[in-house]
């Protein structure tokens, strides 16, 4: 039998990732975007493998939150372009599925390529190798907040396509994630328990998945009319 | 029934009208109010209370700095919760609080960290430090900026409203999240200089000016929420038959 619940969620699920496949260059300008400006990293600061992997934590976490942040604008607008926002819209229900379908597609296509591409910017930054695991684990976690968070901010902005009313919204909120994040690969890299920032994330995580979609569902709803 | 009777007050209270009206008497009493807690608080705390041990008279900047962030923290949560009250019961009203509430609240954080900085100097040696509490002024500035810009995205002032109660919202629940990262971040990295030179418990000639300062802060807070809001009462009910009723006695007088 058809089930109704999952079926929002995966429905939305495939049709992203589909849309996704089938845009590659959307896709992939993220992850250029996080190899590229890692990449200058120790041109500009100096090619001292000591000094790089004292900042390569925080480095690697900002441009992780601004690669997500790039890509998070066009979760709901072009939906909204081309009407099938509207179509979801109809639902008089919660959206609270077909949104967290849509999230976790974006997440699938920005934040867990970026975990799974950050060893080559550690190699780069010369991060120790035993930070590898917690920094890839706190990228695949904390990129889902923020794609959770970044998502209130793109309905929120909807009207207005996001842009830098869209960073000046977001950029707070991502904050703790930031601090987080960077404090696992730290902790690691100092043989501290890392495990603990990451559990840290990992609560932040629940507490968005619970309360990002009832706030993205009615500031959709906003959008729409405003 | 009965609890119809009962919310009969909370529902005037919502009335743009009868706010307009009620502030009109209340205004001069609390610009007294305000005015002689300032003057008291200010002299009091300026000129006669005894300098600080360590820090001499550049301590006396607290009298500015202390009320300001306090007010503008609670400031945050006020504009929050009318929000909320806006999303719940509808009543206009309270957005057009929230509304006013965030440019004055983002001029009070501004103050509190440009006070803080100007303290900072000669206690700490640099004008700007990543400490927790200065850190969470400067998160609470973006937050008030992100509610006043938010405003601007929709055509609408109801989808306007609801959507900044939204953000307040969001930030309400961040707030305190961001408190405790940035505190627990400062904590892990340990630095020297940052230490309160003031001794925590403080001489009660230097406490008390400050609790009038607070209190006149808060008083000063009340005020220009009010005038602020009477504008936007004023801005939008302009079809209201009292309004014009108003504008036209008043240019009748004139």
């Amino acid at each position: 039998m058809y089930n109704y619940l999952s079926g929002g969620f995966l429905a939305y699920l495939n049709r992203d990732l589909l849309l996704g496949i089938r845009n590659k260059s959307d896709l992939i300008k993220p992850l250029i975007f996080f190899l590229l400006v890692s990449a200058l990293v120790p041109l500009a600061i100096a090619p001292e493998a000591d000094r790089l992997a004292q900042l390569a934590p925080g480095i690697i976490w900002i441009f992780a939150v601004l690669a997500t942040l790039l890509s998070v604008e066009r979760l709901f607008s072009d939906d909204l372009q081309d009407g099938s926002l509207e179509q979801m819209l109809i639902s008089p229900n919660l959206l609270i599925l077909p949104i967290l379908g849509k999230i976790t597609a974006h997440w699938l296509m920005i934040g867990l390529p970026l975990a799974l591409l950050s060893p080559v910017i550690g190699v780069w930054l010369s991060l120790p190798s035993v930070a590898f695991v917690p920094m890839m684990l706190s990228l695949a976690i904390g990129t889902a907040v923020l794609s959770l968070i970044g998502a209130v901010g793109a309905a929120l902005t909807l009207p207005r396509q996001g842009g830098v009313l869209l960073a000046l919204l977001v950029m707070p909120l991502y904050m703790p994630v930031l601090i987080f994040g960077s404090a696992t690969i730290q902790s690691a890299v100092d043989g501290l328990t890392w495990t603990a920032p990451l559990a840290i994330l990992a609560a932040f995580l629940a507490i968005a998945i619970a309360l990002c979609p009832l706030a993205i569902n009615v500031s959709l709803r906003l959008a729409k009319n405003g | 029934m009965n609890l119809n009777l009962q919310w009969t007050w909370f529902h005037r209270l919502g009335s743009p009208r009868w706010f307009y009206q009620k502030t009109q008497r209340w205004l001069p009493w609390l610009c007294l109010i305000m005015l002689s807690l300032l003057v008291v608080g200010l002299v009091w705390g300026l000129a006669f209370a005894p300098p600080d041990a360590k820090q001499g008279n550049s301590f006396r900047i607290i009298y500015l700095h202390v009320p300001a962030s306090v007010v503008a923290l609670a400031g945050y949560y006020l504009m929050a919760i009318s929000g909320a009250v806006g999303l719940i019961w509808r009543i206009k009203l309270s957005y057009m609080l929230m509304r006013s509430a965030a440019p004055i609240g983002a001029a009070l954080t501004f103050i509190a960290l440009v006070t803080g900085a100007i303290w900072g100097k000669p206690t700490w040696g640099a004008y700007w430090v990543w400490d927790a509490r200065i850190t969470s002024m400067l998160i609470l500035l973006f937050l008030y900026l992100g509610v006043m810009a938010l405003r601007h995205a929709y055509s609408s002032n109801e989808a306007a409203d609801k959507a900044s109660a939204i953000l307040g919202l969001v930030g309400m629940v961040n707030v305190p999240i961001i408190y405790k990262s940035v505190d627990w971040w400062q904590t892990l990295h340990q630095p020297a200089t940052i230490k309160f030179t003031g001794a925590p418990s403080m001489h009660p000639d230097m406490f008390m000016p400050l609790v009038v300062m607070i209190v006149g802060f808060y008083t000063f807070y009340a005020v220009t929420l009010i005038l602020f809001t009477r504008i936007e009462i004023l801005r939008r009910e302009y079809r209201a038959s009292w309004v014009k009723q108003l504008v036209e006695n008043n240019s009748a007088e004139k």
